[in-house]
């Protein structure tokens, strides 16, 4: 069933901070095998002119999409979640994600589509600190494929 | 920003030091814990064939994670990225055995831009297959 167009250009409130930690930060780091000190090591980190240890490009990820589950899970936009995949990802930093961070997403839908059956959906995650300054602005493209026929 | 790669050291068509990235079933569990996404396709081989897949794959955003590797080793400073995109365009299908899968990643600049920001073009692969596409990263030289 195509979504409703009438959705592209909702913006959803923003969400409460996310608080990033050193410990949180390590685990990813680890988890994808990464080594680099500027991760785990406050010290390190602060050699390259950060204030403490800085999170991995795509650490933010768990944090946009989680906002971005808000617009999926909509329950008058009507999207099947259990056929959701992710197509496409893309971020754009103004800084570092940093441990001590308090961070707020706001998600905007800026585009349906619906493609052989497929509903694809762009949704845009903006991602600001506690004093309202931008750090990444997230892009995540959903596609729902369509039913297989009975 | 304290990379230590100058602009004017960099050409089109320099090469960034390529890296092979093991994956096995622990690894991705161990994802799954770090990141969040629990999604069982990523870890439950009955389920992932119910939904028509091969066997169990990895996450995106872990091929993802492990691709831009090759740019901030490079660069030395993460911070370095300013801008990543990826499109998943094949699953890395992950079996149940000692070896798992392999994440093949190369990289190379493709475009010098302005503020002496370059484009990396990043090539990663698995069994052959291209994993991801439109894989491009912006990198804030010095």
């Amino acid at each position: 069933m195509a979504l409703d167009q009438s959705f592209v250009g909702r913006t959803y409130p923003p969400t409460a901070p996310y608080e990033v930690g050193r410990e949180k930060i390590r685990e990813f780091a680890e988890a994808v095998g990464d080594a680099n000190p500027a991760y785990v090591d406050p010290a390190a980190a602060r050699e390259l002119g950060h204030p403490d240890v800085i999170a991995p490009p795509t650490f933010v990820f768990a944090i946009t999409f989680k906002a971005a589950g808000e617009v999926v899970h909509d329950p008058e936009l009507g999207l099947d979640y259990s056929r959701v995949v992710h197509g496409d990802q893309k971020f754009a930093y103004t800084r570092p994600v940093r441990s001590g961070d308090r961070l707020s997403v706001t998600s905007t839908i800026e585009g349906i589509k619906s493609l052989a059956g497929n509903d694809i959906i762009d949704v845009r995650g903006e991602v600001h600190d506690e004093a309202g300054e931008h750090v990444v602005t997230a892009w995540t493209k959903l596609v729902s494929r369509a039913a297989e026929e009975a | 920003m304290a990379t230590t790669i100058k602009y004017a050291d960099v050409e089109i068509g320099t090469e960034l030091p390529a890296q092979n990235f093991p994956v096995t079933r622990a690894t991705l569990v161990q994802y799954a814990g770090a990141s969040g996404d629990f999604n069982p396709i990523h870890w439950n081989e009955k389920f992932a064939v119910e939904v028509g897949l091969p066997d169990v794959i990895a996450h995106g955003m872990f091929t993802m994670a492990e691709a831009i590797r090759v740019v901030t080793d490079w660069a030395g400073d993460p911070a370095a990225v300013v801008e990543y995109g990826v499109r998943f365009t094949k699953p890395v299908v992950v079996p149940n055995d000692d070896k798992g899968a392999e994440i093949e990643v190369s990289a190379k600049v493709a475009a010098k831009l302005d503020d002496n920001r370059v484009r990396v073009d990043l090539t990663a692969m698995s069994a052959g297959q291209k994993v991801l596409g439109m894989s491009r990263a912006v990198v804030q030289l010095v």
